[in-house]
């Protein structure tokens, strides 16, 4: 793992900058909103930190955001693979709360000085010594991981082709909401474990895929700096679902549009905070200008550096990334992929340019090989 | 169960910890060693049945949305390669003298971009909306610069194939002198439509390549040669198939060029992307792709080899057309594929992040070259 120590990140009034603005339309840092024509006066980009660390994983967010959006619903399924049965981000979902089972780490371990043999007098081993039985995680989570969700979406909450990477997860999938007890091991142990939860949500990148790519402009930027489908334009061509690089965005069955988190636009306009932070009980979901966001965002993280928790990251705070930066970024307690985020984003428009090229340079052979094969001798 | 019980029940516990036993966080990861190495059971544990995969993921659930996309599009791939090309080579043959060769592009060209129509304004999550892509031209998303390279391609080859209708025509009166001014209207026309045909024909890797399916970004380099190839020898085909012998000549030697750069370039996608490579040979993208190798291979032989034959030419053709088809195919199903599976995702990134740490550590050590 990359180390930890503290970036310094340009705020957005650094972003705010002629020079970057036109050099960086593609790809690179810069201030999205004065690039989409609001000026240099634009409001400040506003946006979410999601602090995973003290998410109690209560889907508040879930629900209010539904009820301020009018999402529909997307039924009761179980998923069978752990307390989160919403399964992803999908055009009726726009925040989902993902849970993550997994014994503590072995620095964490070492750090509560319990890796050398017991409890060093203050922390116990959780469910050590509860009864015990046989455990099926492993191939209940393959089994899991094989089950789709009807969510009234396209593609939705599809099932994994890949069981086998929910084996691996299923070593750390501590036996929640089974029919074993949590913490269980194969061979009937318990063991100490940590859950991780996150609420996942539109990361409103500086350089948006959906939005590049979006044939008729129903994708717009705002002058808060977020992206927002507007419903009356769209004609659900599909483009935007394959270019997020995050796999956010949706297309709705039957209505065929494609749908994802607005960061309550109409709520913004009004000088209001989205309802998903406004519902979060212990600020997990943070919404604010983006500066003053990340700023926060960087003394947490040494707060927890400080106490031990090494494992703590930013996760799309940073402007120099592969998408210049994400509106609403993450606090992780383990590596990204994990909660089911790319580890390394980038907007494929990055090399669009090339692209371009490399299609002209074709399309020069293919009208050169025609006009040679007449040009050439009569048969 | 409450915090507190589950205190009050482990403080019990952790005085019946027999002395000399690792704690439990070791012991966890001794039995998580052991099954990575792939020892036996433990007693009383199950050994998962599917077989562990090498990258961590979320529950190993897609972190892509796969294309929603339908085979229309594929189709369409397919159709508007067909479109393009057969205007060019119905250019040609109108330039070189070639009546039977330039009708039957003419009018091929026409049927695919009708049929390239259907499927774009069908593949729409409304249909009734699809006017809206006229609303914008946006050079970031290749799906608007198509609309506008359709929307000038269209026109032309439509006027084009409508010139062949010239000698339906009574010689006299007002149509008598639509009669006279069709071929040279349809002449411009089809030039119009040879400037258009290549970016048709090239367009489409681009619009592929701008997403974030693994397979198909990856691919950029190499796709649109595979397309501009794939067109070539589909449309060629088709000229082998409907023309005559003597006027055959320019398809064939195009037959061969087209499906040497398409399976070329293909090549290059199957085997020099690393792990997203995968998708095309694998599954049923890569029997789709197995399987169009061999058309184009047997097409291209058949038109150099075919000579006066009519059928030995038509059946070349058919492989050529055959080939064209699937490679489209096996293109968009290997995209979909990629995006499904978090393998695509998590380890081509993971890669590149190592790289990138590599990197800074020599830009650390080396002091600055220029």
């Amino acid at each position: 793992m990359v180390a930890h120590e503290p970036r310094t990140v340009p705020t957005e009034t650094d972003l705010r900058d002629e020079r970057l603005i036109r050099e960086n339309r593609i790809f690179g840092p810069l201030d999205p909103a004065p690039e989409a024509g609001y000026g240099m006066d634009a409001p400040p980009r506003m946006g979410f930190f999601t602090d995973t660390s003290v998410c109690i994983g209560c889907k508040a967010c879930e629900v209010a955001c539904k009820e301020w959006n009018n999402v529909p619903e997307t039924g009761l399924d179980l998923l069978g693979m752990s307390y989160d049965n919403t399964g992803d981000l999908t055009a009726n979902s726009w925040r989902h709360v993902a849970f993550i089972e997994q014994p503590v780490s072995r620095e964490k371990l070492a750090e509560r000085g319990t890796a050398t043999g017991g409890q060093a007098g203050k922390e116990t081993p959780a469910f050590e010594g509860l009864p015990t039985s046989r455990v099926a995680a492993p191939d209940m989570a393959a089994r899991a991981a094989t089950t789709g969700k009807e969510t009234g979406t396209r593609p939705g909450v599809p099932p994994s082709p890949e069981p086998g990477a929910a084996v691996e997860m299923a070593t750390e999938f501590l036996g929640m909401p089974s029919t074993v007890l949590p913490g269980q091991l194969p061979g009937g142990e318990r063991t100490d474990f940590r859950w991780l939860m996150m609420s996942d949500v539109c990361k409103h990148c500086t350089h948006a895929g959906c939005l590049d790519v979006c044939p008729t402009g129903a994708l717009f930027r705002t002058e808060f700096g977020t992206v927002v489908v507007q419903e009356d334009i769209c004609n659900g061509c599909g483009y935007c679902i394959s270019g997020c690089p995050y796999g956010v965005i949706d297309q709705r069955v039957g209505d065929g549009r494609a749908w994802k988190c607005t960061l309550c636009y109409d709520r913004l306009k009004d000088g209001m905070m989205p309802a998903c932070a406004k519902a979060c009980p212990t600020e997990s979901i943070q919404y604010g200008p983006l500066d003053e966001l990340r700023e926060r965002a960087a003394r947490r993280l040494d707060h927890l550096h400080d106490i031990g928790e090494t494992g703590a990251r930013l996760y799309g705070n940073d402007p120099s990334d592969g998408v210049g930066g994400d509106g609403a970024f993450f606090l992780l307690l383990d590596e990204p992929e994990v909660y089911g985020l790319p580890p390394d984003p980038v907007v494929p428009t990055k090399d669009l340019p090339a692209m371009w090229r490399t299609a002209g340079r074709a399309a020069l052979a293919m009208a050169a090989a025609v006009a040679v094969a007449f040009l050439g001798r009569r048969p | 169960m409450t915090a507190g019980e589950m205190g009050s029940m482990g403080r019990e516990a952790a005085s019946r910890e027999p002395s000399g036993r690792p704690p439990v966080g070791e012991r966890f990861r001794a039995f998580q060693e052991s099954r990575r190495r792939g020892e036996g059971k433990r007693e009383g544990g199950e050994q998962p049945m599917v077989p562990r995969a090498e990258f961590r993921s979320y529950y190993g659930r897609p972190i892509l949305k796969p294309p929603v996309w339908h085979h229309d599009i594929a189709a369409y791939l397919f159709t508007g390669g067909l479109a393009a090309a057969s205007s060019m080579i119905a250019a040609g043959a109108d330039l070189t003298g070639r009546p039977v060769l330039r009708r039957t592009g003419r009018v091929t060209s026409l049927a695919a971009l009708g049929a390239s129509t259907y499927f774009l304004i069908h593949d729409l999550g409304k249909p009734e909306r699809f006017h809206h892509m006229l609303r914008v031209a946006k050079p970031t998303s290749p799906m608007s610069i198509g609309t506008w390279i359709l929307a000038a391609f269209g026109p032309a080859a439509g006027v084009a194939a409508i010139a062949e209708a010239a000698p339906l025509l009574p010689e006299r009166g007002p149509l008598g002198l639509v009669r006279r001014i069709l071929p040279p209207v349809g002449r411009g026309a089809n030039l119009v439509a040879f400037v258009m045909g290549p970016p048709l024909a090239t367009y489409t890797a681009v619009l592929l390549a701008q997403t974030a399916v693994p397979s198909w970004h990856e691919a950029y380099p190499y796709l649109p040669f595979v397309f501009a190839g794939s067109a070539t020898a589909a449309a060629s085909g088709v000229g082998l198939i409907a023309a005559p012998p003597e006027e055959t000549g320019p398809v064939r030697r195009l037959a061969v060029a087209g499906a040497a750069l398409e399976l070329t370039a293909m090549h290059k996608v199957e085997h020099e992307l690393g792990v997203v490579s995968e998708p095309y040979r694998e599954g049923r993208a890569g029997q789709q792709l197995r399987l169009a190798r061999r058309f184009t291979v047997a097409g291209a032989f058949g038109a150099l080899l075919s000579g006066r034959s009519r059928i030995l030419s038509a059946l070349s053709g058919a492989a050529l057309v055959a080939g064209s088809v699937l490679t489209r195919f096996g293109v968009f199903d290997a995209g979909k594929e990629s995006a499904r599976d978090p393998k695509y995702v998590v380890v081509p990134q993971r890669q590149r992040l190592e790289e990138r740490g590599l990197e800074r550590v020599e830009k650390v050590t080396t002091p600055e070259a220029d």
